[in-house]
């Protein structure tokens, strides 16, 4: 009897499977450090699911392991997405442990540093295996023209993944997302402040029409 | 191959090293052969610079390699410069074309991040300060 019922739902899960619907996408949350990947990731999983996905700090490097929300049901304007948000470290080409001695002890900041430089290669290794789609996270206060935007775009291009620009903490009062857009024209860019809440609802719609 | 890099000489005259790599020197190299002259040549305090640059994988690559590679007091990565592309969306259906991944052919500058620091970039020009360390 035993092996009957096991051989039954074996044969229903493999049914199941079949008649499933199509996995979740992952849509990797991307940018160099403190562009509020974090924030915006916590925003969305915060909005859809009620639960946060990671710690946020102003001191850079705070997230330093790739982090995955699942089954992220987005809805807007009639269309319905379901995705798995993986939080990445801020990507950059460089990590000195003297940037956070300010805010903790040498041994703290070395720790950080190293856990920060093990966070972007880990980063790196889910662009090229692991993600479906592409959520790129800048400041909009800040230059976009750096060599990290311009090599990560480049990267997220030449493996054909969907990309969407959200120009992040538009609320501040040196935020240009024309300069964004100027810089990375080919994409479309979505101005934001996950901090605030500032137009959610376009990048919820975006969100759905993009990678729906 | 020689090697291209070399400062621990103590005969080496004071000053720094500037490697200028041609596309022709890098074509029959594979991609961690690539990083490795690179990153030793960044290592031993030198600015080196590519002539047809690297493909974005290899980006990728170099850029994972340089984070296993940061040390404490020693090393604290680097800083890598081409410039912007002005149509990346055009270059990377080009590449598809013409059968992979067509590497940037763009002029690409990197140093150790302590000594070089990028005063100015645009489509056109980069500007940079090199120090001694």
């Amino acid at each position: 009897m035993g092996l009957f019922t096991e051989l039954k739902d074996s044969i229903s899960r493999v049914t199941d499977r079949l008649f499933a619907e199509e996995e979740p996408k992952r849509i990797g949350i991307y940018g160099p450090p403190n562009a509020g990947k974090t924030t915006l990731a916590n925003r969305i999983a915060r909005d859809w699911t009620g639960d946060a996905i990671g710690a946020e700090s102003h001191i850079p490097h705070e997230t330093r392991r790739a982090r995955r929300k699942e089954d992220v049901e987005i809805e807007r304007n009639g269309k319905s997405v379901t995705i798995d948000i993986v939080d990445t470290p801020g990507v950059t080409t460089k990590v000195d442990y003297e940037e956070f001695t300010d805010e903790m002890d040498e041994d703290d900041a070395i720790r950080r540093s190293r856990e920060a430089t093990e966070g972007v290669a880990e980063a790196m290794h889910w662009l090229r295996e692991d993600v479906d789609g592409v959520i790129y996270v800048l400041d909009s206060a800040e230059d976009p023209i750096t060599q990290v935007n311009t090599m990560l775009i480049g990267i997220i291009e030449s493996r054909d993944l969907p990309v969407l620009i959200f120009a992040n903490k538009i609320d501040l009062d040196d935020s240009s997302v024309k300069r964004i857009e100027d810089a990375f024209p080919q994409h479309k860019t979505v101005p934001l402040s996950a901090k605030e809440g500032e137009n959610m609802d376009e990048v919820y719609a975006n969100i759905a029409e993009y990678f729906g | 191959m020689p090697k291209a890099t070399n400062t621990d000489d103590p005969d080496a005259p004071d000053g720094v090293q500037i490697d200028l790599i041609s596309g022709e020197r890098m074509d029959g190299m594979a991609t961690m052969e690539k990083i490795r002259m690179i990153l030793d040549g960044v290592h031993d305090g030198n600015i080196v610079i590519l002539e047809e640059g690297l493909t974005p994988d290899e980006e990728s690559r170099l850029i994972e390699v340089t984070m296993a590679e940061i040390s404490p007091d020693e090393f604290n990565g680097i800083e890598i410069e081409t410039y912007p592309k002005s149509d990346t969306r055009n270059a990377s259906l080009l590449g598809r074309i013409m059968g992979g991944d067509e590497p940037t052919a763009k002029l690409t500058v990197i140093g150790p991040a302590n000594q070089i620091e990028t005063l100015h970039k645009d489509e056109t020009l980069i500007s940079a300060l090199v120090s001694r360390d």
